[in-house]
């Protein structure tokens, strides 16, 4: 099957992310990356449960004092739709409905703006209110560096979306371009999966203490 | 040799950039020797300053803190930039081959995993002329790094970041291809021990090195970004660091010698002319001491106050290791006995290999036991045991290796008279060097001591510990000048020139077809190429008729996405000194690094083909003898 | 992989089936979507209302994985033939995550 072959939505593959060699190399290479990343998050949790609440003195802020059951709340929300409209997204991919897979991924897209705003007004929010910052505590470099790695998969995921989707504007669906589409939303969902721990470990755990 | 290799016949700078782009596994692999080699010869140059240094008690040949830098970049480099280098080299050369595949699943990530490496270990080198190396131990504890003046350890810290990405990059490179570009017929449990190794070591590569990556980061914000991870004062704990790097570091040893016993496991039956005995239990033993490597990186720590219950469990584990190891020992040994045993060199390395790492497997054990670890920790005794382990298991396998897989990469042969006076130089340089060390440490010699004084019983030792050395050296001068004379002299030997090859890399002609395979083979069974030889074939059956074939195209893009970030490392080093050309030398790096990202995802590559005509046109004109 | 053989040699058949199937499959997506957001909901509302932390951190952390396999086995498609290997390399991955996590939270004290 040539990469770049026309397709109808008859002749389009059941599995088009792994109908080429390429893809499923691409599929496989990338669930194992997956996995290291889970280690990776792993240690970065780790690390944040060590450390937390751990200030070198009683004037700093710690996790009971800083966050706030709302935004977190609009922040999950927020993620996990975002989740959802990437499964629309990649169910209209295996269809060969390119129109309606690139409507998804702009709400996925901007679902995950959203996120992101509410994020950096919650960095700057703590800054404000509580001068808690990356360097003030071992708690702060150890909640920024947890919290802010997982902020920077969002970026990362967001401007990999957003390229695949104009640089495919023109063209529709192919056997190279599946793959590409496929993964990023897998990116996507290991992302909600990290922040499904984030919101419990680092917020709900850390509103009771 | 194919005529479209031919064809493409190129001048020096041609050469040159013909390396810098290829995303061909074999001339990745040729890259991965020369750079690990070099490497390996700085390594090497640091080992005998610091044995220079402590032949004679009070010695003064270099300062106390040139000394400390010396030890911190001879580990550094040994087991970075060395030892895993040179055993990529390997794998990129013959796994491949060994499953029958044309390719690896990714070229493109394989050629960038080089250039990461080579990056990071370039940059990390560089600190001998910036400023001073790192001096706080290959292990780098943070309650000494963070105080460490100077950017030595900033060098560490980003120098081994970039080329673990690489690294990192390597090993998901070679997961995929064992899974999924296997020949017909290669089931899982028909794959040569080399590729198990090989698959395993990179799956704890896929593991172990993301801990060392967060531990790296946490390390460079402490150091450069007023983070508080380490620092005390700020609520930190030191002993994270340590964690962190025995959760990489003790599977890393494992990512080192499983392949070196891949090789021995690959030269044995052929020497022996048997079938590896006890394949299955081989296997599993491989699997399950990739397993176990992840339950014991505590037993580094036993001294840190983890309490008697936390040691207990790291001590158990530990000892568990040596089941699987032993197993595999005895499967060697049952593999020679009886067998038709040619004492080719790799196979004398190979025999010499047995009781030299079995020594270093008993003194693992001997410390395993916490209590009876107190009294070794941070004594010489350490550091003859995992020189046992490391140069009697990984270096001996590669030296090994470079003799036997040398046809398969250059189509030379070393010269085995050459290979013999190496072997017993080295060889006996080697128990010369550390078997004495073991007793300096019981008499109390502290490890990474600058110097000793005389009239403690030391002197002798650490003289015939130096003398050791030198003869070491010599061996490898030795084996450089056979390496010379063997390219300078350049016969071509052909297909299967140690005449037993049994696996699939040696059924394919001399040189390798830059396709690899005109047409996949058809894998019977264990031991493929031999299975056809007893009846009496030369050839592999092919599994498919000839057609074309699909190859990548050459890129430049992994030269330019390391390049990048290896001047965004300098940038993200001297803006802790205020530099005003800092910030944005790291914000230029960094946009090089993502802009060729970039570039490669928005521009199509879809490699091109070899047309079956260009094959046909081929057809055995080289290659067989 | 037998999933990407076709089901049939009519490509009109096939084509129908498959439809079915993925829409079949997207009606389970939807709900797995919902369970999530009601376990979030339920989440965030223990902790508001002030239970016990000795039953608040227990919960919470059951809903959580409850809600990760959820995202891996439907969302990421994990239930799928085909997915032998990550799952060995995900839950490989996992049981290294969970003794770091443990370690860490063992035997570094003070």
């Amino acid at each position: 099957m040539a990469a770049e072959e026309k397709f109808t939505p008859q002749t389009w593959p059941a599995s088009p992310e792994q109908a080429t060699l390429e893809g499923k190399n691409k599929f496989l290479g990338f669930w194992f990356f997956l996995g290291g990343e889970t280690v990776l998050f792993a240690s970065l949790f780790a690390t944040y449960l060590a450390l937390k609440d751990s200030v070198p003195s009683d004037s700093h802020a710690k996790a009971a004092d800083l966050f706030e059951l709302p935004l977190v709340f609009l922040m999950t929300m927020l993620l996990l739709t975002s989740s959802l409209t990437s499964v629309f997204a990649m169910y209209h991919m295996k269809n060969y409905n390119f129109k309606k897979m690139q409507q998804w991924l702009f709400i996925t897209v901007a679902l995950g703006l959203g996120f992101l705003a509410c994020e950096i007004y919650e960095f700057i929010h703590y800054y404000h209110a509580y001068e808690h910052t990356f360097t003030s505590s071992a708690f702060g470099s150890a909640f920024y560096t947890l919290v802010g790695f997982h902020g920077g998969h969002v970026i990362f995921g967001l401007g990999w979306i957003i390229t695949l989707m104009i640089r495919n504007a023109k063209r529709g669906l192919n056997l190279y371009n599946a793959p590409k589409f496929y993964l990023a939303s897998l990116y996507w969902h290991f992302i909600d999966v990290v922040w499904v721990f984030i919101f419990t470990v680092v917020y709900l755990m850390g509103m009771v203490g | 040799m194919s005529t479209i290799a031919q064809t493409q016949k190129r001048g020096f700078a041609g050469t040159v950039w013909e390396y810098l782009t290829t995303v061909d596994h074999k001339k990745i692999a040729i890259l991965y020797l020369i750079a690990g080699g070099f490497f390996f010869l700085i390594g090497g140059i640091e080992a005998m300053m610091i044995r220079i240094q402590l032949a004679v008690p009070n010695n003064d040949f270099v300062s106390a803190g040139l000394f400390n830098e010396i030890i911190t970049m001879h580990g550094t480099t040994m087991i970075f930039l060395a030892a895993m280098p040179l055993l990529f080299a390997f794998m990129n050369a013959v796994m491949p081959l060994q499953i029958g595949a044309r390719d690896v699943a990714f070229p493109f990530i394989n050629a960038l995993g080089f250039w990461l490496f080579f990056f990071g270990g370039l940059f990390l080198n560089l600190s001998w002329f910036l400023g001073g190396a790192p001096d706080a131990g290959w292990t780098s504890y943070a309650s000494l790094s963070l105080a460490s003046e100077g950017h030595g350890i900033d060098f560490y810290v980003l120098g081994l970041q970039i080329s673990g990405f690489g690294t990192l990059m390597g090993g998901i490179n070679f997961l995929v291809t064992i899974i999924n570009m296997r020949a017909p017929g290669m089931t899982y449990m028909r794959m040569p021990l080399f590729t198990w190794t090989t698959f395993v070591a990179s799956a704890l590569i896929l593991f172990a090195f993301p801990p060392l990556t967060v531990g790296l980061f946490m390390m460079m914000f402490d150091r450069m970004f007023g983070s508080g991870f380490f620092d005390v004062a700020m609520g930190g704990n030191t002993i994270i660091w340590e964690h962190f790097f025995w959760i990489f570091g003790h599977p890393e040893v494992y990512i080192l010698i499983l392949p070196a016993f891949g090789i021995f496991s690959e030269i044995f039956p052929t020497f022996a002319r048997k079938r590896l005995f006890g394949y299955s239990s081989m296997v599993f033993a491989t699997v399950l001491i990739g397993f176990l490597g992840f339950m014991v990186w505590a037993h580094h720590m036993f001294t840190t106050g983890m309490g008697p219950i936390a040691n207990a469990i790291f001590a158990v584990a530990t000892m568990a290791i040596a089941v699987p190891t032993g197993i595999k020992i005895f499967n060697w040994i049952l593999t020679i006995w009886g067998g038709s045993i040619q004492f080719t060199v790799p196979m004398i390395y190979a025999i010499s290999f047995i009781p030299s790492f079995v020594m270093g497997g008993v003194t693992g054990v001997m410390q395993a036991a916490a209590p009876a670890d107190y009294q070794f920790h941070d004594s010489y005794f350490i550091v003859a045991h995992f020189h046992y382990v490391i140069v009697g298991g990984i270096v001996l396998a590669l030296l090994a290796g470079c003799h036997f897989y040398w046809p398969l990469m250059f189509g030379t042969m070393l010269s085995e008279k050459l290979g013999k006076v190496t072997f017993a130089l080295f060889f006996t340089g080697f128990h010369l060097t550390f078997f004495i060390q073991h007793f300096l440490g019981l008499m109390g010699m502290p490890r990474r001591v600058w110097t000793f004084l005389p009239g403690q019983g030391l002197e002798t030792g650490n003289l015939i510990s130096s003398i050791g050395a030198a003869f070491m050296a010599a061996g490898v001068i030795i084996f450089l000048f056979n390496v010379v004379m063997t390219q300078v002299k350049n016969v071509q030997v052909g297909k299967d020139p140690w005449k037993d090859g049994r696996t699939l890399e040696w059924a394919i002609p001399s040189p390798t077809p830059f396709y690899n395979f005109k047409q996949l083979p058809l894998v019977r069974g264990l031991d493929a190429y031999w299975i056809e030889k007893l009846e009496g074939k030369t050839e592999m059956t092919p599994a498919e008729p000839v057609g074309d074939i699909h190859m990548p195209n050459n890129s430049f893009v992994p030269f330019v996405i390391s390049l990048g970030l290896f001047i965004a490392a300098f940038g993200a080093m001297y803006q802790v000194d205020d530099k005003a050309w800092a910030i944005p030398v790291l914000i230029i790096g960094m946009g090089v690094t993502f802009g060729a990202m970039l570039f490669r995802s928005i521009k199509d590559d879809h490699g091109y083909h070899i047309h079956k005509e260009d094959l046909l046109d081929d057809a055995d004109k080289g290659g067989t003898r | 992989m037998a999933n990407l053989q076709p089901n049939s040699n009519n490509p009109k058949v096939d084509y129908e089936y498959r439809r079915k199937k993925s829409a079949e499959e997207m009606r389970m997506q939807v709900v797995t979507f919902t369970l999530m957001i009601f376990f979030t909901v339920i989440a965030f509302a223990a902790v508001g209302a002030g239970f016990s932390k000795w039953f608040i951190i227990p919960f919470v952390l059951l809903l959580a994985v409850v809600q990760v396999a959820f995202q891996l086995y439907y969302f990421m498609h994990m239930s799928h033939k085909g997915h032998e290997a990550p799952q060995l390399f995900m839950w490989s991955g996992v049981i290294v995550a969970f003794l770091t996590i443990l370690a860490f939270l063992t035997i570094i004290w003070w």
